[in-house]
């Protein structure tokens, strides 16, 4: 049923290996060089690094264009598409030309509502569902037909992703939404960033007793905490995330110049119990505006070197 | 019902600033029920518009008038006298209505005086909610009864995303997050097993983006 992709990703994940997996997110600018920098404090410390799609609907380079820089460094790129900003034209579109471009993974995802962004005047598209999407990538893949049924000259084998976050509501309904994610065709799950481990592991059990661990591959969200102040800001402001009290106390309880210390250690520990939970397979380190310390947290956490 | 809102004052001045003889119509249907464009916000405005171009010095003749409905010729018929003893039409219907009754008036500017915002529903005395877009392709009997493709914000076919939170959508604590809603429904109906199923994209072809439909009844036609 697999299909014969060469991704680093795919191939360590089903040899049944533990994935480390990063995020970069593309300039706002038609600057490549921070690209490269970006790529350069990555590279040799994980097997792919997501790049992001206009993440919080703010206007970046485009995800597919960082993707293939990434590709000429030897990086291999997981390319995060949304569906809020492109009709199904111009999705297969995209995915066939990405592929051609080398980039091998995909991340199927609806995306940030543009009235998060700096342009909320914008027209959102939302034509199609990430479900549909992802469905949509394993269609061209396995049958090799875009949606109308049109026979692919080439088809874009592209190893398939898919968002889930078990901090969402209503919870029990969560694990429902992974299963048919599964069903429609997603080979990996990259998790919100996960700090209540308590929630994680009632999600990962339920998940387990469904079945789908052995269906899919999960690599857990992580993102470490520069201060206190970014822990209060992810726990009020952003979508669906779970940060716990106790974590904030934790971010607060030290000296300011210690707190980015602080947020890597709790970054650590979460690691280390992530490891132990049967089901899952990776993480997925998502250092924002801090690539520089995705290296020493793999480093530090015996993750290295990498396959 | 259609549910709109009347434009700020500040606004409607700016619109009806060319004409010194203008006749507000306003529509005794769908904005009569919102409290946009009946009979009362017809009298109100008028007399708001009088008194601010009096203040101003400004000379300005308002004629008022309402019709049941502004989208059926048989009802703009009445207003024709009002009309021709004008240089202006601000209505106070729906955009339908204002583009019904520009057809019928060829030479008279026909203006808008209402923001056309949704088709909706009374919640609740004071509370007007969206609940239809109009897709041309009713899928309500799968979700339980609501509609996502008009009440969720990514209009998602198979489920909620990731924001949503003890019951509310991402975009804003105001908004109930329709999935939500959904998935309480289904579990109610005993249904829930509905969404267990792939849904495949929806088909948009039916909705407005083939470009303006039409609803032909031969069987109505003269």
């Amino acid at each position: 049923m697999k299909n014969e992709s060469t991704g680093k990703l795919q191939r360590i994940l089903e040899s049944g290996g533990f994935a480390v997996t990063a995020e970069c997110g593309p300039p706002r600018g038609a600057d490549a060089e921070i690209i490269r920098k970006k790529g350069e404090l990555l590279k040799g410390f994980v097997d792919a690094v997501n790049v992001t799609d206009n993440q919080t609907a703010i206007v970046r380079m485009s995800s597919i264009a960082a993707c293939a820089h990434l590709v000429t460094m030897g990086i291999e790129p997981v390319m995060q598409m949304v569906t809020r900003d492109r009709n199904r034209i111009a999705l297969q579109s995209d995915i066939m030309g990405a592929y051609s471009l080398g980039i091998p993974n995909i991340l199927c995802l609806s995306g940030d509502h543009q009235s998060f962004g700096s342009q909320p005047e914008a027209l959102n598209v939302f034509d199609i569902d990430s479900m549909n999407l992802v469905r949509t990538v394993q269609t061209m893949r396995e049958q090799g037909q875009d949606m109308s049924g049109f026979a692919l000259k080439g088809a874009p084998r592209m190893f398939i992703g898919a968002a889930a976050n078990p901090f969402a509501d209503p919870f029990e309904y969560r694990v429902m939404r992974l299963a048919k994610k599964i069903d429609a065709g997603a080979d990996f799950i990259q998790t919100q960033c996960v700090y209540n481990l308590a929630r994680f592991k009632a999600w990962m059990k339920m998940a387990r007793d469904e079945g789908l661990t052995e269906k899919v591959h999960i690599l857990a969200g992580v993102t470490p905490m520069k201060s206190e102040g970014m822990a209060k800001y992810m726990a009020k402001r952003v979508a669906g995330m779970d940060v716990p009290e106790g974590l904030i106390k934790r971010m607060g309880g030290v000296a300011k110049q210690k707190a980015p210390e602080e947020g890597i250690k709790i970054c650590l520990e979460t690691i280390a119990e992530l490891r132990e939970i049967p089901g899952v397979h990776g993480i997925h380190l998502m250092a924002i505006e801090w690539e520089d310390a995705v290296g020493p947290i793999v480093s530090e956490a015996g993750l290295l070197p990498r396959p | 019902m259609i549910v709109g809102a009347q434009k700020p004052i500040a606004e409607i001045k700016q619109i009806i600033a060319p004409y010194q003889k203008v006749l507000i119509l306003g529509c005794g249907t769908c904005v009569k029920t919102c409290f946009a464009g009946g009979e009362d916000e017809v009298a109100v405005l008028a007399s708001a518009l009088r008194l601010a171009c009096k203040t101003e010095g400004q000379e300005i003749q308002i004629e008022e008038q309402t019709v049941e409905r502004q989208c059926e010729d048989e009802f703009i018929q009445e207003s024709a006298r009002a009309a021709g003893r004008n240089q202006a039409i601000l209505s106070l219907a729906c955009g339908a209505g204002v583009q019904a009754m520009a057809r019928r008036f060829t030479t008279t500017p026909v203006l808008p005086g209402v923001n056309t915002t949704f088709m909706g529903v009374l919640e609740k005395p004071g509370l007007f909610t969206e609940e239809c877009s109009g897709c041309g392709d009713c899928k309500l009997a799968v979700f339980g009864g609501i509609c996502p493709f008009t009440r969720c914000a990514k209009k998602l076919v198979n489920g909620p995303c990731g924001g949503s939170q003890n019951g509310h959508c991402e975009v804003s604590s105001e908004i109930d997050c329709a999935w939500h809603l959904i998935i309480e429904r289904l579990k109610a109906l005993g249904q829930l097993d509905n969404l267990r199923v792939y849904l495949p994209p929806k088909n948009w072809a039916a909705s407005l983006s083939s470009g303006p439909r039409k609803l032909i009844r031969e069987d109505h036609m003269l």
